[in-house]
């Protein structure tokens, strides 16, 4: 048993909170597991990856094309350009967000339309309205709990045990408004 | 017990429970993250220096007077730093002495994609590649033994993946941490002539040793699985090359890969049909093998440029493709990092770019600003070339050039190298004009404290250098600080100094939007004055959108700095709430 996750979305969009609270939950799960993070330039809104994976051993922190199991992107135009690294009968969660990178916002290129529907052709897509369900849990930078807690149904990992991830992985002033996130996405139903 | 921790922070780990007491650094993806763990242990004393050069003379005179100490740098920091360093290996040390350097292939956040195994060679230092956390850990803790035991100061090179991925780090108790007894000794510390030529006698003696350790340390391990191909790798290529082959082959995995063994690897390859050799960056090893007889397949099966992966393994060794799920069929929109919604660089470069002036440039978030729509750099170097570069430019094009040229520079990097630059352009009867980006933070980096913020690592108060009396101090007579968001008389102030025949400093001053105590409120709202002129537009502000109806503001991502309500002509935007 193992997973390959790929986490994809725009930097300050929180990946990174979001494969901390992902690793710490495996490894309370008992896997070997590695997170794989590019920090630096790429957080400043630009385009950002992290990797999780996790099995009886993992070696490789990188997941490569055709690698990933599930991947959980934080923007629609993200998910779009990860698609070749998802797994044949892998999974795509996107969150319904959509964000104008640099070149749309000068005009130069067209923000791709319809991106939902047409990956849902391809891939076995589930469309999460994460910024709605943040709001409700009464932040909106809380999106990426939103997700993870989506995302966290479909694992063997216990209810309990993302809880108390999130319990020590969070910091305590965000800790009520990421667990009501965490739960608005957990009992959420496409 | 076992903890999942980024290589950094592991090496950080590694370096407590080794018993080091001094670390001296300036922070440089993607190494930062090392020296900002280190704050987390009360027992060791540690500082950001103002550049690698200092950082790692701390960390040598702290080794000298008997502590284990550490500096860490990204690679372009080691070329910094190598004075020092070079001849640090001459001196050897009295406490352990470990510098962390890490590379950058596939230039994630860096310049250039320089390969730091070269340094090792030619300073004649030891040096470890761990491949995941968990060596991190006992690498950094080997590396002091080493140190010790062989009087040298030793290398722990890390690539960026080995740097930010996590991974399991057995954790364990720190050490013995008494200092070493300190004595005066001329002869291995003073390092002029009459002395350093027996100390390069010595150092020559020590790389024998070395070469004969190569050969029987545990650094270095086979897995023999029986077949008839081999690899040889070090640090992310070795995880990469056993998650695409797994035991299809056999293995020789190089921990020490300065120096690298001769028998060993003659040893590994003796039966084998073919031995490949798997490493980013430039052919180290491979030129290695080739030097003693051992016939491998490097580069010409790989690629000089970026970062391996194990589909790329699998491709060149096992001839294997892999099948995706899907792709786009259409070109998608590259998302590049931009400057943040409120930086107040922006500010800076909407007014430099207006005046159409040629800009020599330095490395931070303002680097940010030679992207479009501000498009607003002409060089990028190194960090402080700015200054001498503007310089340069004047001595080679006259006064008249001079008049349309600015550099600009941020504050931890005209701490960093900046300044000399200033006393080259003053001393020398420059005229140019310096803009210092004075966001109070080093930000590109992930907000570091520095000389110019007042706070040390440890965010306790601390002299704080003042930028104007520092610039008046070397000679610059015109000196003045201005707030990047009054555009107007940025611009005024900025043609004003461009056309003084004398030199000049702008501190451009505005917090880091990021920082904590920078609290902006409300959003920005597009008014029916608008007339579509587009102007706020040219800021390139992620928060602002434009099509056929008109200006939109991204309430997600506005914070209301207000930069675009000062750069309207009709007053058409406002700020609410
Ligand atoms: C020799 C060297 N050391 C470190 C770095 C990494 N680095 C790039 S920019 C920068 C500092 C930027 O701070 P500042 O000048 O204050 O500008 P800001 O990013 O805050 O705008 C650092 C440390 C580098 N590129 N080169």
């Amino acid at each position: 048993m193992g997973k390959s996750i790929m986490i994809v979305g725009v930097g300050g969009q929180g990946t990174l909170l979001a494969s901390r609270i992902l690793g710490n939950a495996i490894i309370s799960a008992g896997y070997d597991v590695k997170v794989s993070e590019v920090h630096g330039m790429s957080q400043r809104g630009g385009s950002v990856v992290t990797y999780v994976k996790y099995a009886d051993k993992v070696y490789s922190p990188i997941i490569d094309q055709g690698e990933a199991d599930v991947v959980l992107a934080f923007e629609l135009l993200e998910a779009y350009r990860a698609l070749p690294y998802l797994k044949k009968g892998g999974k795509v969660i996107v969150n319904t967000q959509a964000m104008d990178p640099m070149p749309v916002i000068i005009g130069a290129m067209k923000y791709p339309e319809n991106i939902a529907e047409k990956m849902g052709k391809m891939v076995d897509l589930t469309a999460v309205d994460a910024l709605s369900l943040a709001k409700e849990a009464g932040n909106i930078k809380a999106v990426n709990v939103v997700l993870i807690g989506f995302m966290a149904k479909a694992t063997d990992i216990a209810y309990d045990t993302w809880i108390e991830t999130i319990k020590t992985t969070v910091p305590a002033k965000f800790l009520e408004v990421n667990l009501k996130a965490f739960d608005l996405g957990y009992n959420y139903t496409a | 017990m076992k903890k999942l921790l980024l290589g950094n922070a592991a090496i950080a780990q590694g370096a407590y429970e080794a018993g080091v007491r001094v670390v001296s650094s300036y922070p440089g993806t993607p190494s930062t993250e090392i020296t900002e763990n280190i704050v987390k242990y009360d027992e060791i004393y540690v500082e950001w220096a103002p550049n690698e050069k200092v950082a790692a003379e701390v960390a040598i005179g702290a080794a000298i007077a008997g502590a284990r100490s550490m500096s860490c740098m990204k690679h372009v920091g080691l070329n910094v730093m190598a004075d020092p360093v070079f001849t640090a290996s001459y001196t050897g040390v009295n406490g352990g002495l470990l510098f962390c350097v890490a590379d950058d292939p596939g230039m994630h956040s860096s310049q250039n994609e320089q390969d730091s195994r070269h340094y090792a060679k030619a300073s004649k230092i030891i040096m470890l590649e761990p491949s995941d956390s968990g060596e991190c850990k006992e690498f950094t803790k080997i590396a002091y033994q080493l140190s010790e035991e062989f009087d040298t100061p030793a290398f722990l090179r890390l690539t960026t993946r080995v740097a930010h991925s996590q991974s399991l780090v057995e954790i364990e108790e720190r050490a013995n941490d008494e200092l070493k007894p300190y004595e005066k000794n001329p002869a291995k510390y003073v390092m002029m002539p009459g002395n350093a030529i027996k100390r390069h006698v010595v150092v020559e003696e020590r790389m024998k040793k070395l070469a004969a350790f190569a050969e029987t340390t545990n650094l270095n391990t086979i897995e023999d699985n029986g077949a008839k191909i081999g690899v040889i790798s070090a640090g992310d290529c070795y995880v990469y090359a056993k998650e695409a082959l797994g035991t299809k082959v056999n293995f020789l995995k190089l921990g020490l890969v300065f120096p690298l063994p001769v028998k060993t690897i003659q040893d590994f390859a003796q039966g084998l049909d073919k031995v490949y050799v798997l490493e980013e960056l430039d052919p180290f090893i491979e030129e290695h093998c080739r030097s003693i007889g051992v016939e491998v397949i490097g580069k010409e099966a790989f690629t000089l440029l970026g970062e391996y992966s194990p589909n790329m393994i699998k491709k060149a060794i096992l001839n294997e493709d892999v099948e995706i799920a899907a792709k786009a069929d259409e070109p998608l929109p590259v998302r590049p990092p931009v400057m943040c919604p409120g930086c107040p660089h922006r500010g800076s470069f909407y007014v430099l770019k207006k005046l159409g002036l040629t800009v020599s440039g330095d490395i931070g978030c303002y680097t940010l600003g030679a992207a479009a729509p501000l498009n607003a750099l002409d060089t990028t170097i190194c960090m402080g070339a700015s200054i001498g570069g503007a310089l340069g430019m004047s001595k080679a094009r006259g006064e008249e050039f001079t008049k349309n040229l600015i550099s600009v520079i941020g504050d931890s990097t005209f701490m960093h190298s900046g300044i000399t630059g200033l006393v080259d352009m003053v001393y020398n009867k420059g005229t140019n004009t310096v803009m210092i980006l004075d966001n109070s933070i080093t930000g590109m980096t992930g907000h570091q404290d520095n000389p110019t913020t007042g706070k040390t690592i440890r965010g306790e108060a601390t002299k704080q250098v003042d930028l104007e009396l520092l610039c008046k101090a070397v000679g610059v007579e015109h000196v003045r600080i201005v707030d990047p968001f009054q555009v107007d008389e940025l611009e005024k102030a900025i043609k004003e100094e461009v056309n003084r025949p004398e030199p000049s400093v702008i501190i451009s001053q505005r917090p880091c939007a990021l920082l904590k105590t920078v609290k902006y409120t409300g959003h920005a709202v597009i008014t029916d004055k608008c007339r579509k002129c587009r102007k706020c537009m040219q800021i390139g502000c992620p928060a602002l959108s434009s099509d056929e109806n008109g200006i939109h503001v991204d309430l997600n991502q506005c914070n209301g700095c207000g930069l675009c309500v000062n750069v309207c002509p009709f007053g058409a935007i406002v700020k609410e709430g």
